[in-house]
């Protein structure tokens, strides 16, 4: 870490750690963004896809209708065109490739067909209708924890079982058990879920003949790995495509792939050289896009009578789905689960099975938060079940296990780097800020409420070697960045990833101020474009402020370099001397300066005035970057919910919400807790509300927000967050990577306080959503057993 | 998820719409606000040949005093009953129902004629007006009719409404100060449709008790004997699965919970609240 500003004063208005207003909101606000949906191309056309209606069926037939036949696709029609692949790296793998239009076999409801294409939408949905799919249903896979059974169909006929990969990990568990005086054994299970973004995904594709390449304009996390996809998939040179993201309305994961649709609409803007356009719309979100979550874990818990964890063990089933998808594969899910699984707790033996089995559903993916979301919920309510056994307060029993600061940087169980971080002092803050007492003196008062934890870390910015490990076919390796002076000294910045809510216009513009000095308003922040940026893996793993961050930092410093060469020759200073502040360069020693925008407009227009050769030294650098290791920033975060449970219908009402966090130097605090907020929302969703209901046919029960609840900001309670800021020792500025963390503990915390509340009853929650149903059982077990 | 083509027609009167009702044949459709009927045709559930839009229809926006009821005009929103820019005939409650009904932007455009036609067992104003003792006027070329709510809903998403025939309003008996009323409704989220619900009036002056069952896949349930339910809840479960035959046991404890709290409410125990 390269200690810039510690020098200078934490509340820099405009610098690393200030909470500069957003300035993309200015924009998004009043309605000014540009999202795919605003784009308008003259003789555009839109396309409506046929989608199987079944889960798992043979096709016999696709009839265009009678003198139509030009507007509507099929499989075969797409010369040339491949499938999507995306192959683990890992053995016993097992191969998959999703079509981009089925041919033969469909194996998910919502798995696109045949593409429609007319002036209007409505037009094209005409047509979709008149297009004759006659499909021989086949029996489905629908419940993951039955497709391996001997006798399950095979979502992929040439395959021996529904498994994509299966994984195993022992370390020292026999040796670790003996001697546990508390074990438990559960069974959990997440649900499947939407991952509901504001804004579905979309693409408009157009051909440009100028450029002699399609342009495909899409709502994506990863234009530049969408190209690489497409490339692929079409057989053509990444110079024939441009991939464009314009304002994204959210991504949380559902972004990061490339999907058929992708596909199909730059091969017909291609082929067609008309310009296409296709809009998801919610009834296609929620029943062909239910994509994330469902896991199931049999896990067992060891701890000695002092509270302390000796092993755990666990088999974790995933439901990947039917494809493995592009470029995250079947199995970055399960291959989560069993490295992370551990937290943030010292171990001493810990062995876990996972299984990524196919079904009849859609292929998994990482929604924010990833596996963790689901790992956080198994280990955190084991722990609590552990505590219960032994007669541990539940926070007590973390306080003794967790990662002491003194232990840093820590190595776990799992061989993860943990960079630093005061685990017990978030539990500690945690536990007083929800106040435990108060609770007990409630209950034993009689009343219906309780309180939980969660604690975990949030591995994020992870680089090349984890990936490489996990076998996932796209490997990130250093983020660049281009920084670029304008004639008028304003800034350029120009970056691989895309920012679609996470507010990187303003906080790489903070960054490059924290090295050049340029006031944030001067600074405009290029992205979300394959032909005007770096190469970069895009927007996930919470890895942009630290990797782009980092970038940004490199070029921009690296541009300071040069300012300050010329401002020495100016201000007849060395360049040592040389303060870049306020727009402006000026001497630490007296009171002469010279603005950037001057600077600029002598390196563009009046080179004359500069040192002699400076003009051969662009105005603009080009950097890569990446931290001291790749194996990840861990920042981590202590959730505490105090909840009250209605008895007689079985809801859940949070009372109060407390989050502990600790990212590392914040660049910009509000945007964190924004970030945090928002992912604690969705954490809420999982934890209370979210469930795509399949039944045994595979068939998507919830087909409008009628049936598919999410939580609205009523469901929100207030929810206070306190930052710890422990710097990473590997990153430029100490940040550490954040931006899914709000999404992993809710549901842990939430589940925790429900079987705190219900404790006396002996009875305890064990699926996810917690519903009212699902309370009324558990207490309903509680009267039985009275009884 | 566009609709199907349709024909589009706005009224300026009610009289207008019927005119345009009469002279389309029976795949015209009447809409309002198009907050549950814009969905179903955007799902294409519905494929009218046309739409005639009365949300314009000057008479249909009106509120009339009666004297002893006020009447609605079929096109009132339900944010201007929640807003108070429509008159009240209770003592507040109907603009405390408008405001649980769905979210604000349904509330701008939906109407209480058009969730009245469109009868979902669980909407607010079906259950809750059959409570409080509406009524609503039916107009079409032979003629106007009034029909009490509890007799104009048939079922679920089924009324009485014959061809040719619109809601043209909705008349609701005035309640005075020592009148009592609770309404209770089992959401799991704000503006989400009820599972379950009860509305309890109490109206010693005008000597009408009622109680009504909602949410139940068909039409609201009059409660015979309403007085028998203040006894206490341990009643509840009973009478409802007498009332309701074949109801499962686990939706029937959330009607239990409504009846309950609802007639909590009415008695003054706890405060009027739309959430669980």
């Amino acid at each position: 870490m390269i200690p810039a500003r510690a020098e200078k004063d934490r509340s820099a208005r405009e610098g690393v750690g200030a909470s500069v207003p957003r300035r993309e909101d200015a924009r998004l606000l009043a309605g000014e963004g540009r999202f795919v949906a605003d784009i308008k191309l003259p003789g555009m056309l839109d396309i409506a896809f046929v989608r199987s209606p079944v889960a798992h069926g043979r096709i016999r037939s696709v009839i265009k209708p009678g003198g139509l036949e030009a507007s509507v696709f099929i499989g075969a029609d797409l010369e040339g065109v491949t499938g999507i692949k995306a192959y683990s790296g890992l053995p016993g793998f097992r191969r998959s490739i999703q079509p981009v239009l089925a041919e033969g076999k469909v194996r998910h409801v919502g798995e696109p067909v045949a593409a429609c294409l007319a002036s209007t939408r409505a037009k094209a949905e005409d047509l979709a209708e008149a297009v004759l799919l006659d499909v021989e249903t086949l029996p489905a896979v629908s419940e993951m924890t039955r497709a391996r059974d001997a006798n399950a169909p095979l979502v992929h006929e040439h395959w021996t079982e529904n498994v994509f990969l299966e994984t195993a990990v022992d370390i020292g568990f026999e040796a670790a058990i003996a001697g546990a005086a508390a074990i438990v054994k559960r069974t959990f299970r997440t649900s499947r879920q939407c991952m509901a973004p504001i804004e579905g995904r979309g693409v408009v594709a157009y051909y440009d003949l100028q450029a002699e390449q399609v342009v495909l304009y899409s709502s994506t996390q990863m234009p530049h790995v969408v190209r690489t996809g497409l490339a692929d998939c079409l057989g053509i040179d990444h110079g024939r495509i441009r991939v464009i993201a314009p304002d994204v309305g959210g991504g949380f994961g559902y972004k990061g792939v490339l999907s058929s649709e992708e596909v199909f609409a730059t091969w017909a803007a291609l082929t067609l050289r008309r310009p296409v356009r296709w809009i998801e719309d919610r009834r296609e979100h929620l029943t062909g896009g239910a994509n994330c979550r469902e896991h199931h874990y049999e896990i067992t818990g060891y701890a000695a009578q002092d509270g302390s964890l000796l092993a755990v063990d666990c088999e974790a089933i995933v439901d990947s789905g039917a494809y493995s998808i592009y470029p995250f594969s079947a199995c970055l899910e399960a291959a989560q689960v069993a490295s992370i699984l551990p937290g943030p707790y010292r171990l001493g033996g810990y062995r876990c099975r996972t299984w990524s089995v196919a079904t009849n559903k859609p292929p998994i993916l990482p929604y924010r938060g990833v596996a963790r979301a689901g790992v956080c919920f198994a280990m955190e309510l084991v722990i609590d079940a552990l505590a219960r056994e032994l007669g541990i307060e539940p926070h007590a029993m973390r306080l003794a296990n967790v990662v002491p600061p003194e232990a840093m940087p820590f190595t776990n169980i799992t061989s993860k780097y943990f960079d630093s971080g005061d685990y017990p002092e978030a539990l500690r803050r945690a536990a007083a800020a929800i106040d435990v007492g108060a609770v007990r003196r409630r209950q034993c008062a009689g009343e219906r409420v309780g309180v939980g934890f969660a604690i975990f870390c949030e591995q994020g910015a992870h680089g090349t070697s984890v990936y490489a490990g996990w076998g996932i076919p796209m490997v990130p390796g250093a983020e660049q960045a281009t920084a670029r002076l304008t004639p008028d000294g304003s800034l350029e910045l120009r970056v691989g990833v895309q920012s679609h809510g996470q507010g990187l216009e303003t906080t790489l513009a903070q960054i490059a101020h924290e090295e050049l000095g340029v006031p944030v308003a001067q600074v405009k922040l290029v992205h979300g474009d394959t032909a005007l940026t770096p190469y970069s893996t895009g927007t996930w793993g919470s890895r942009c402020a630290v990797m782009a961050g980092g970038a940004v930092s490199a070029a921009t410093a690296r541009l300071a370099e040069r300012v300050r060469a010329i401002a020495s020759h100016l201000l007849q200073a060395p360049p040592s001397d040389i303060l870049l502040e306020n727009g402006a360069a000026r001497s630490r020693f007296g009171a002469a300066e010279v603005t950037l925008r001057e600077i600029s407009r002598l390196w563009f227009t009046a080179p004359q005035n500069l040192p002699p050769g400076a003009e051969m030294t662009p105005l603009e650098a080009t950097e890569g970057y990446k931290p001291l290791r790749d194996t990840g920033t861990f920042s981590y975060a202590c959730h505490a919910a105090l909840v009250s449970v209605d008895e007689e219908i079985g809801t859940v009402r949070l009372l109060d919400y407390v989050i502990v966090e600790d990212g590392g130097v914040l660049i910009n605090p509000m945007v964190v807790d924004g970030q945090v907020l928002g992912g604690a929302a969705q954490g809420i969703g999982t934890a209370l509300y979210e469930k795509m209901p399949f039944d045994e046919a595979g068939q998507p029960m919830a087909a409008t927000f009628a049936d598919y609840l999410l939580p609205g900001a009523g469901e929100i309670p207030p929810i206070r967050i306190l930052h710890m800021e422990t710097p990473s020792p590997l990153t430029r500025f100490g940040q550490k990577g954040i931006g899914e963390s709000g999404a992993i503990g809710p549901p842990a915390a939430i589940a925790n306080a429900v079987n705190d509340a219900l404790a006396g009853l002996g009875v305890a929650v064990s699926e996810l959503p917690i519903t009212p149903e699902h309370v009324l059982a558990a207490l309903a077990r509680a009267n039985g057993a009275a009884e | 998820m566009k609709a199907a083509a349709f024909a589009y027609t706005a009224v300026a009167s009610s009289a207008e719409a019927i005119g345009a009702l009469g002279s389309s044949g029976p795949l015209a459709k009447v809409a309002a606000g198009c907050q549950s009927l814009g969905p179903m045709l955007n799902l294409r559930l519905v494929r009218p040949e046309r739409l005639i839009d009365v949300s314009r229809a000057v008479d249909m926006r009106r509120t009339t005093d009666e004297g002893d009821a006020l009447v609605y005009g079929g096109a009132v929103t339900h944010a201007e009953i929640e807003d108070g820019l429509a008159p009240d005939a209770t003592p507040g409650w109907m603009a405390s129902i408008a405001r649980g009904i769905a979210y604000r932007a349904v509330r701008n455009r939906g109407t209480i004629g058009g969730s009245l036609a469109h009868a979902d067992p669980a909407a607010d104003w079906v259950v809750t007006l059959t409570a409080l003792g509406a009524e609503v006027l039916l107009c079409s070329p032979a003629g106007a009719r009034r029909l009490p709510l509890s007799q104009f809903v048939t079922g679920a998403l089924a009324t009485a409404l014959r061809e040719g025939e619109i809601v043209a309003a909705v008349r609701v008996p005035k309640r005075g100060p020592a009148a009592r009323w609770g309404y209770w409704k089992f959401v799991r989220k704000r503006g989400e449709f009820a599972k379950a619900s009860a509305a309890v009036l109490i109206d010693t002056e005008r000597q009408e008790t009622r109680i009504v069952i909602g949410a139940i896949e068909r039409a609201p349930l009059v409660v015979p004997d309403a007085q028998a339910m203040f006894a206490g809840p341990q009643t509840h479960r009973a009478v409802l699965e007498s009332l309701l035959p074949g109801r499962p046991q686990g939706s029937l404890v959330f009607h239990a919970a409504a009846l309950r709290r609802a007639i909590a409410i009415a008695q003054g125990e706890t405060a009027q609240a739309a959430m669980p």
